[in-house]
């Protein structure tokens, strides 16, 4: 398995192999041998747009926007500089897949950037770690610095005449830096808080130039795209929803961890590959793709593929590919209390809808579950929910309110059990 | 441009309008917090959300830009049911402490919430609890009635150009602060008790005093600089209890200056003059008006029968207005008086001549190239400090000549820092660098920078105007003006500095030789003039000094006459601004005790002379006089015919600049302004390597000709060298004698 000789594994392949991190196993197996070619043969950058369009390309952060589409928002002929910023600042819950890249196949990633960089004609680049993940931005520190050493990066890059470099940045573990344009405002020394749009970062981005913000997966997945082609990554998937896809399965699993399989593969079959539901007790619920995105019951998602448009059909989202399975021993509203602590905490206070909301939204179900809880509080839920959704200069107001509308959605029973008994349904 | 039509109403404006601002211009409201005209948009209180037609979600109308066909409703049930959501939200934290609040009757949050809030709270829980914040004597703060939108942050970042307020926190616990062990010190810093539409941040001085509601409000003036802010003067039981901004964009702005908004404190200071009072015997005994305008009028007549008119000395505060100026002059000509003072902090031999900004104020804004010659800009003129802001935001270039190179509120382009005498030095090479000779590498970056630009003006402040070589820097100013085609200016340095030159209260040097007898309107002398130990020695030696003030201070020290006049709220009258603008205003309040408008007091003064001409019943005739037709056309910059000699140079120069708070009677008897760290006690600054010379002393003793001043002293490296940075205009540092003079230091 390599870049060489592709199979369905984009960005984990290097894992097959020792020091899978290092410059020799990724050049050995065809690392960098697509931005070789594009340098050579001075590939337009319309051919690479028209490339990963037809790849299907979707953004692997979570909102699955078209890559190929964005990267033609940037503006071609702007006179001044502009970047590419990749958004490693990875914080949901559940979310653990950019760190294993930057962690196992980090000059993928750089090669992605590179490509991205010289499609977009961007001056430099800088990656956005999250700051929890401190190791993975020393690691991508020193590969960064074994790519500059080999000529892949800086000045006259492998001769070819054409100038860019690479930069990391940590964050503090601020969940908000996810957005791109709090993200960007946290390079630029600023507090991390997400600016109001439009203008998008396309055309005021990073010090106010143009800018491009991608996901690590889905940058990392460009060297496989250009050296194989868009119709091969679209191969692997589905249309519209093209390549391979890392999973992140977390929560009651028996082998808890990252799986790459074709975008499609039945949610059943992703979850036998995890060994299934821990000690085989049955599948209560699943959130399909991190925090932020709507529970589904267990049996709802048995009947799904792994695709953006088979869950959204069901009424979630794909997000990152962040798997939570709960078994029948979870209580719906001890998880959803958790959730809505996380969203109240890193709420980043900017605006009114979201700063007030997620907090009292939090303080509602911190009740109901320690059996304070009165018959309004429901509809009540629904209703600040309601208030803040939509309503904020970002989407973690919407990202904050998923999760309990979706949980009053298809587990209202076991709140109402709560406020009425004043203790959990489950295995009472 | 875009047609949008807002609640079935269409209009057209031009593209990058926001909804928020078309809706106004139709004559709707869209309730709104963070919004603020002035202001960079932070579409952060989502009050102002609206329908419109086609977007998936409510749209804020603060950061929509209205495009051709837009849709807008702002009051369909999908808008008004986004804009209560976000009102519940903003209350549901928001602390009930209304009938104890101070924003209580005036607050925008009180407001909306009656149209939009509920009857009672969802809201069950504990609210949030916000520790105060000490932000100096100035603004009071209650942070736990804080809504967050930031528009005192915005403030001081976008205007004030000082980052004094920040947001630190996250989520629940965003708390809008200062840094650490800091307060707010900016001279602007009281618009942000304006801006806050809560009561967050309220009016110390203020506080507790009085509601919105049992304000009278009348329209002033401000008298503390020549800018002339436009003032809501707001009145309760015969005080004045608070000052506001009176929109004028030509003027003020809508902001105003902490000295302009907290100086009303001095109206009530322990020693105002409320009752006339004549020294009989030694001894001061308060009399009724008949008793001390007779008196005065009889001194002032036998001295002049004694020794002639040029006996008598006639000194007014450029502050004073028109009315009072003119018939002050009149006075003093009637009484066959050449010797007229009305520019007592200035050293221009031709200080008579009317000169001013040389452009309308709102030009400044405009300006491409600024070269801003001896001044102190920001404690001068704090609001055209902010227009000048503004300009250099907008990317006009500012250079300075000064002899500190204090931080300014907006980027300086080029800087010559050099002590006072070499200035002139400085400006003649500017203008050889201009005409292509060769100069130094300062001199000829400003000569560039000069040389590019449309808009230029060369601007003289105060400190240029009281230096020894005042008339060659404005020689050399106005060649260099002619030179690259920029607007010769001045930044007058009193209220009305500009309209007593016009009246032609201005004739004469009257503390040079001593007078007999002295005639004093509303000013300190040993304060308010160049050279006041030579002033107070002067009054001390006169026979008779009537002294028309408004306070005692030290006027019982060399008074023989003293007559209770109005202070700028219970006056009335006109002031010409540096733009040649008459203002003219109403008394706010009643004078208090026996005190009256001086333009009274010198009309009745006038009568007990038999003047004719005197006979005035309204304080418009007297402007009518004053100011006749034409007047505007005596405004002149033209440089005088001067000797362009050297300066005197010494080894310790004083630059002696007058501090903010201490530019008049009133303002240094404002006790808020006087707590601030601007009005801290004088001490002596300078560079290194004077402080080298001078022994690495902590404190020094130093004097001009007369008595030494002990000062604690302070290193500034900002200092040209060989400057000693005193401030002038305090009761500390009176003995020292002549402004901009050479200093020794005791050993």
């Amino acid at each position: 398995m390599s870049l060489n000789a592709p199979n369905h594994k984009v960005c984990t392949w290097t894992q097959d192999y020792d020091h899978p991190a290092a410059l020799a196993t990724y050049t050995a197996h065809g690392g960098y041998a697509a931005l070789k070619k594009i340098l050579t043969e001075k590939t337009p950058a319309d051919a690479i747009i028209a490339e990963v369009k037809l790849s299907a390309l979707r953004g692997r952060g979570g909102a699955g926007f078209p890559t190929g589409l964005k990267w033609s928002f940037m503006p071609r002929n702007y006179d001044g500089d502009k970047y590419i910023v990749c958004n490693s600042d990875e914080g949901e819950p559940g979310t653990f897949k950019d760190r294993d890249i930057l962690r196992f196949n980090p000059h993928q990633l750089i090669e992605g950037m590179l490509i991205a960089g010289y499609t977009l004609g961007a001056r430099a680049g800088y990656n956005y770690i999250h700051g929890e993940i401190f190791e993975q931005y020393r690691s991508w520190e020193a590969a960064l610095d074994e790519a500059r050493a080999a000529g892949f990066l800086g000045n006259n890059i492998l001769g070819s005449g054409w100038n860019f470099d690479l930069h990391a940045h940590h964050g503090y573990g601020a969940y908000v830096c996810g957005e791109e344009t709090a993200l960007l405002e946290s390079i630029e020394g600023k507090k991390g808080q997400p600016r109001f749009k439009p203008p998008f970062p396309a055309s005021y981005g990073l010090y106010g130039k143009p800018t491009t913000i991608n996901n690590t997966e889905t940058l990392a997945s460009i060297p496989w795209i250009m050296r194989h082609g868009g119709q091969a990554f679209l191969d692997l998937g589905k249309p519209n929803n093209g390549g391979s896809k890392i999973f992140s399965l977390s929560g009651h699993v028996e082998r808890p961890g990252n799986y790459e399989v074709r975008m499609g593969t039945p949610f059943s079959e992703l979850l036998e590959m995890a060994g299934g539901v821990k000690g085989g007790r049955e599948l209560k619920a699943v959130i399909p793709g991190g925090s932020s995105v709507p529970v589904l019951p267990g049996a709802t998602m048995m009947e799904l593929t792994m695709d953006y448009d088979s869950i959204a059909k069901a009424g979630s989202y794909l997000g990152a590919g962040s798997v939570i399975v709960m078994d029948d021993t979870v209580c719906m509203v001890k998880a959803l209390e958790r959730l809505a602590y996380f969203y109240f905490e890193e709420s980043c206070g900017q605006c009114t809808p979201c700063r007030e909301g997620t907090g009292w939204m939090y303080r509602v179900i911190h009740r109901i579950e320690h059996g304070q809880g009165r018959p309004e509080d429901l509809d009540l839920l629904m209703s600040v929910g309601t208030n803040i959704s939509g309503r904020t200069i970002c989407a973690l107001g919407d990202a904050a309110v998923g999760p309990v509308h979706s949980f009053l959605k298809h587990f209202r029973n076991e709140f109402e059990y709560h406020i009425e008994h004043k203790r959990c349904m489950v295995g009472a | 441009m875009p047609l949008v039509t807002i609640d079935n109403k269409e209009i057209e404006v031009p593209a990058g309008t926001s909804v928020i601002e078309a809706a106004q211009q139709l004559g709707i409201y869209i309730p709104h917090f963070c919004y603020h005209k002035k202001l960079s948009i932070a579409a952060s209180c989502r009050m102002c959300l609206v329908e419109v037609e086609k977007a998936p979600k409510p749209l804020p109308a603060c950061a929509t830009p209205v495009a051709d066909g837009m849709k807008v409703k702002t009051r369909s049930q999908y808008a008004i049911d986004a804009q209560k959501g976000v009102m519940e939200f903003l209350l549901i934290n928001h602390p009930l402490d209304c009938p104890i609040c101070d924003q209580g009757g005036e607050c925008q949050l009180q407001d909306i919430a009656v149209g939009y809030g509920g009857v009672e709270s969802r809201y069950a829980e504990a609210k949030r609890v916000v520790s105060e914040k000490d932000l100096g004597p100035l603004v009071a703060t209650d942070m736990t009635r804080c809504i967050h939108c930031s528009r005192c942050v915005r403030f001081g970042q976008e205007i004030a150009g000082q980052m004094e307020l920040g947001m630190p926190g996250r989520g629940e616990h965003v708390e809008v602060m200062p840094f650490l062990e800091s307060q707010v010190n900016n001279e602007l810093s009281g618009n942000i008790i304006d801006l806050c539409p809560v009561g967050a941040l309220t009016s110390k001085p203020f506080r507790y005093h009085a509601r919105g509601w049992e304000l009278s409000r009348r329209l002033g003036v401000s008298p503390h600089d020549s800018l002339g802010s436009n003032l809501t003067v707001q009145v309760k039981d015969g005080r004045v209890q608070r000052v506001l901004p009176a929109d004028n964009e030509a003027v003020n702005e809508g902001w105003l200056s902490d000295r302009d908004r907290f100086a009303y404190q001095g109206l009530y200071a322990d020693d105002r003059l409320t009752v006339p009072m004549i020294k009989d015997n030694g001894r001061w005994i308060e009399v009724d008006w008949a008793t001390a305008l007779a008196q005065a009028a009889g001194a002032l007549r036998v001295l002049k029968e004694t020794h002639g008119g040029d006996a008598l000395g006639f000194v007014a505060s450029p502050a004073a207005t028109v009315e009072e100026l003119h018939l002050l002059q009149k006075l003093a000509r009637s009484l066959g008086s050449s010797q007229i003072e009305s520019h007592p902090l200035e050293r221009s031999a031709g200080r008579g001549q009317a000169r001013w900004l040389g452009m309308p104020v709102a030009k400044v804004n405009t300006l491409d190239r600024i070269l801003l010659v001896g001044s102190t800009l920001r404690s001068e003129q704090p609001l055209l400090a902010a227009r000048v802001r503004a300009a250099v935001k907008a990317s006009a270039e500012l250079s300075i000549l000064h002899a500190a190179n204090d931080t300014q509120n907006c980027a300086v382009a080029n800087a010559v820092i050099a002590a006072p005498s070499q200035w002139l030095a400085a400006l003649t090479e500017i203008e050889q660098a201009l005409k292509g000779a060769s100069a130094s590498a300062e001199a000829q970056a400003i000569a560039a920078s000069l040389k590019s630009g449309a808009n230029k003006a060369v601007v003289l402040g105060a400190v240029a105007q009281i230096h020894p070589q005042a008339d060659a820097l404005h020689t050399k100013a106005a060649a260099i003006a002619a030179a690259c085609g920029a607007t010769l200016g001045f930044l007058p340095v009193g209220a009305n500095s500009v309209g007593a030159a016009v009246v032609k209260a201005q004739s004469g040097d009257v503390f040079a030789a001593p007078r007999k007898g002295y005639v004093l309107l509303g000013l300190e002398p040993e304060l308010d003039c160049v050279d006041g130990a030579a002033a107070m020695q002067a009054l001390a030696t006169a026979e008779c000094v009537v002294g028309l003030t408004a306070y005692k201070g030290r006027a019982p020290e060399y008074a023989t006459v003293l007559l209770p006049i109005a202070p700028w709220a219970e006056n009335e009258g006109g002031l010409v601004n540096m733009e040649g603008r008459l203002q003219t205003f109403n008394a706010a309040t009643r004078c208090q005790g026996e005190a009256r408008p001086a333009w009274k007091v010198l009309r009745v003064l006038g009568n007990q002379f038999g003047l004719e001409g005197c006979d005035f019943d309204t304080v418009a005739a007297v402007r009518a006089e004053a100011l006749p037709d034409g007047w505007l056309e005596g405004l002149n910059n033209a440089a005088p015919a001067v000797d362009l000699g050297a300066a005197v140079a010494g080894a310790i120069e004083w630059l002696a600049e007058t501090p903010i708070y201490a530019v008049d009677a009133v303002t240094r008897r404002a006790s808020a302004l006087q707590a601030t760290a601007m009005a801290a006690a004088p001490v002596a600054t300078a560079n290194a390597s004077l402080l080298a010379r001078l022994g690495g002393k902590t404190t020094l003793r130093v004097r001009q000709a007369g008595l030494a001043v002990e000062l604690a002293v302070r290193q500034d490296d900002r200092l040209a060298d060989g400057v000693l940075r005193i401030a002038a205009g305090h009761p500390h540092t009176v003995s020292l004698g002549a402004r901009m003079g050479v200093l020794e230091v005791e050993a």
